[in-house]
């Protein structure tokens, strides 16, 4: 549970730590920051955005590897250099209360890979996919934070 | 398809939504077991989906931030902080 290496067994225990993942999600998009502040002179702020959203979802899966359903997903996703693309559902008028299975498809949607997983795999992946979605969003609220302060 | 097992027991689904559960934020936890799968699953997908606008939104500020400031030179206060959280 405490095993600072996220790519040793585990991968059942729920508890299992993300220390090592935090630590290869951190250097990933930060050296991709500075990559993306040198080179970006000409180009428009929404492209820079876009570079910058593309090296957060980059340092999610490269950290997760490839022992995930949704990492596996998203690295063939950004290595085919695709536009990443997540469904937004429209407002909430516009989607009345589903069934179950209707949720369960919404939400196939919105993990990487979902498309293909049953329904044990897809609470499995969800699972996972929110840590590390969490993990990145907090990297970059500190980062943010740091430089502004 | 479902590799090893053929039929999946309510025993798992429980468990993985009990998991799924203690990750959303305490404000989507709702009347605690007696929350159905299907609200359970709602909320799941409203969180994913709130945390894919993070993602957006802090690159839009971090975009920003980048265009007045040389993040370069505050590595040393990144990396402090990045430590200490």
């Amino acid at each position: 549970m405490e095993s600072k290496s996220s790519t040793t067994g585990n991968r059942d225990n729920p508890n299992r730590n993300l220390h090592g993942s935090k630590t290869m999600m951190a250097s990933h998009f930060l050296r991709a920051l500075f990559r993306i502040q040198q080179t970006s002179t000409s180009s428009s702020s929404a492209g820079r955005s876009r570079r910058i959203r593309r090296a957060a979802y980059a340092s999610m899966a490269y950290s997760a590897g490839t022992r995930r359903a949704w990492s596996r997903a998203l690295l063939r996703k950004l290595r085919s250099r695709a536009r990443l693309r997540f469904p937004r559902r429209l407002s909430r008028a516009a989607t009345p209360q589903r069934r179950d299975m209707d949720q369960a498809q919404v939400l196939r949607k919105l993990v990487p890979g979902g498309p293909s997983m049953d329904d044990c795999k897809l609470l499995e992946e969800t699972a996972d996919y929110i840590r590390f979605l969490t993990t990145q969003v907090r990297l970059m609220q500190t980062v943010m934070d740091s430089v502004s302060s | 398809m479902s590799g090893r097992r053929s039929r999946i027991s309510e025993e798992e689904i429980k468990e993985l939504i009990s998991k799924l559960r203690f990750l959303l934020p305490e404000t989507s936890r709702q009347g605690g077991s007696r929350a159905s799968a299907a609200k359970l699953l709602q909320e799941t997908c409203n969180y994913i989906e709130s945390l894919h606008r993070d993602v957006d939104d802090l690159s839009d500020r971090l975009t920003e931030l980048m265009a007045t400031m040389d993040i370069s030179s505050a590595q040393a206060e990144i990396v402090r902080s990045l430590l200490r959280s």
